[in-house]
């Protein structure tokens, strides 16, 4: 099979995010392997801007969207729009970041193809011409191996997975695309409230450092904060913190919150129920900090402390903070 | 309105999963099963709904083995009207062939409004949602986490939350949504439910037809993990971690 692959872009409107970059990496291995050609979609707001930026990261062709229906931030459109590039340039693979937007899109793009589609993907390889895709499920209590049967064919890439495209190649066509039909059954937004300020996404973070119930409170979760920023990570917490108000939704990690794999996971103060390890087990390095020794999280930890957070982390950020000057 | 729930069956959060020797599965001696978690929320919204007058009936909607009839007579305890059952007749079915499966039941079913979860709790993938808006032509809106709507409206009116932030949407009917946590708390089953859910219809159906796109090669154990170094004890062990966030794991 010449593969023809299509990456879906993911920006925020200003600069390409950092799993696009990975999708361009594994669709390179993958041309590589297989034989054929890379393109590029950005769809909405920004996306003139965002393809140039692309242009020389392995790409043959970017695909650009903007303007009419696609400048809500609902994903039906957008899903339209990706569909409409795949069926012009024949796409055979289509790849996503597994992102809150991306896992939105890709559902949306295969259900409207009718192709078939494999989530959160840890990898792929090439096998006498088969595409085999490899993904945890059950919360990572294991590993899923499927070959592509059928094309075209969706795959969702979980962030921090697989290496970023390096910059520098050939530019890449940059074609223009009307945005497609606005439909009957478009949803509208009314109203919408944007946060302040903007975070990393936790699932895209390279370092993640996440606080649980042993903080004893959300006056303390500055702890937490301080130690994220002197590594240049950002904030998570346990389902326990969560549902005590402390901290929101969002930055809720396992089974039913963010399913991360950074660099570094830091978990202070959790004590590591199945349901916090299913969102983090997955991580390259696990460092523990804990008062109780026994406690489950030491088991899958790379590296423990046992003792006092109150008295290890701001110790820590101390060192980090003088390590870096 | 007519509210249909996706319900999937799931091995219970806590249950200690095992592929199978051969890899075609799980073991399923000693596990429990449960509703999807997010499932279990949508049918607890629903069934407030019909409460309310707003939905007039409610189905729920499950492709899964034979032994799903614990569920799915569990969501007719908690007051669903009645339920359709695609009794699984593979060894593996992808998400697309379930898609397929779930939405000509549900063009069957005439449903004007769906729930489904984010994401299913056991495979993660939470690309059902979106492929049967598509296919159906329904409005969307994925991570609801409210849903109000008025008796014989058109439309409905969603809270959802991406990222950390807030929108409030409307969809025009026929409309699917995927649920975040956030949307209801499930409730029990009280004993006249139970006793109830006994008499409702619950019809069984072959899935159909529709092909797999992918083929499962296996399910096998995750890689373990390499065992883990204590650092030692309290702030004193401080520096030995500096070290090796530097040297070892290569971050500062
Ligand atoms: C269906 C379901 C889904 C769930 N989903 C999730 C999920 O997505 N994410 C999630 O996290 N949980 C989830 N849970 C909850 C999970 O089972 C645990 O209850 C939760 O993770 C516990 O949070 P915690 O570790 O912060 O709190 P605890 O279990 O109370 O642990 C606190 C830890 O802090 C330590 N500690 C106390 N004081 C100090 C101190 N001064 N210094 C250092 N350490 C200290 C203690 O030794 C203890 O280990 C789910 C549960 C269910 C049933
Ligand atoms: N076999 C199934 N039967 C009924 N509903 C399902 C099934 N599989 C998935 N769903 C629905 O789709 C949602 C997302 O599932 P998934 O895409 O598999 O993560 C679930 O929460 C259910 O609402």
């Amino acid at each position: 099979m010449t593969a023809i692959i299509l990456v879906y872009l993911e920006s925020d409107g200003v600069a390409l995010r950092k799993p696009a970059l990975e999708g361009l990496g594994a669709a390179a291995a993958l041309a590589a392997s297989l034989g054929g050609e890379v393109h590029g979609v950005v769809t909405g707001a920004g996306a003139a801007a965002v393809a140039q930026s692309a242009a020389g990261c392995g790409a043959k062709t970017i695909h650009v969207v903007v303007g009419g229906s696609v400048a809500t931030s609902l994903p039906s459109p957008h899903g339209r729009a990706v569909a409409a590039v795949s069926k012009e340039i024949g796409a055979t693979l289509i790849l996503f970041p597994a992102t809150v937007r991306g896992r939105d899109l890709l559902g949306l793009v295969a259900g409207r193809l009718g192709a078939g589609a494999a989530a959160d993907a840890t990898g792929i390889e090439v096998a006498g011409g088969v595409v085999r895709v490899t993904r945890p499920v059950y919360a990572g209590k294991a590993i899923q191996v499927i070959d592509v049967k059928a094309t075209p064919f969706c795959i969702g890439l979980r962030p921090n997975s697989f290496p970023a495209v390096a910059a520098g190649g050939a530019a890449a066509a940059i074609v223009s695309h009307a945005a497609p039909d606005a439909a009957a059954s478009d949803a509208t937004v009314k109203e919408s409230k944007v946060p302040e300020k903007k975070t990393v996404d936790l699932t895209e973070a390279a370092i993640v450092v996440s606080g649980g119930r042993g903080l004893k409170g959300p006056e303390h979760f500055h702890l937490v904060e301080e130690l994220a920023a002197a590594l240049g990570g950002v904030v998570g917490a346990s389902r326990a913190v969560v549902d005590a108000g402390w901290r929101p939704h969002g930055e809720q990690v396992g089974q039913t919150g963010k399913t991360v794999s950074p660099k570094l996971y830091v978990a202070v103060g959790i004590s590591g129920a199945i349901q916090h390890l299913a969102g983090m087990s997955s991580a390259k390095c696990i460092v523990a900090i804990n008062k109780d020794a026994e406690a489950p999280i030491f088991k899958i930890a790379d590296y423990g402390i046992v003792g006092d957070a109150f008295e290890i982390v701001p110790a820590l950020v101390a060192a980090l903070r003088a390590a870096k000057n | 309105m007519h509210a249909v729930i996706c319900m999937k069956r799931v091995p219970d959060t806590t249950a200690n999963v095992k592929p199978l020797a051969n890899g075609r599965g799980i073991e399923s001696q000693g596990v429990e099963f449960i509703i999807s978690t997010y499932d279990e929320m949508a049918i607890e919204r629903a069934i407030q709904l019909q409460e309310a007058k707003v939905v007039t009936k409610t189905t729920v909607l499950c492709l899964g083995p034979k032994d799903a009839t614990k569920e799915l007579r569990k969501a007719l305890a908690l007051g669903v009207d009645e339920a359709v059952h695609l009794v699984e007749d593979r060894e593996f079915r992808d998400p697309s062939s379930t898609a397929e499966c779930l939405a000509a039941a549900l063009r069957d079913l005439k449903a004007d409004l769906v729930f489904c979860g984010w994401k299913a709790i056991d495979d993660d993938s939470a690309v059902v949602g979106g492929m049967l808006a598509e296919k159906l032509g329904f409005s969307y809106a994925s991570f609801v986490v409210k849903l109000d709507a008025a008796a014989g409206a058109k439309s409905v009116t969603v809270h959802r939350e991406v990222e950390g932030a807030t929108e409030v949407v409307e969809m025009p009917l026929p409309a699917l949504v995927t649920v975040q946590k956030g949307l209801a708390e499930p409730r029990f089953a009280s004993l006249k439910g139970i006793m109830a859910s006994k008499k409702k219809p619950l019809a069984e159906k072959p899935p159909g037809g529709a092909e797999n796109a992918s083929d499962l090669v296996a399910l096998r154990p995750p890689p373990a993990r390499p065992a883990g170094r204590m650092l030692g004890q309290g702030a004193a062990a401080v520096p030995e971690l500096v070290r090796v966030l530097r040297d070892e794991v290569h971050v500062l």
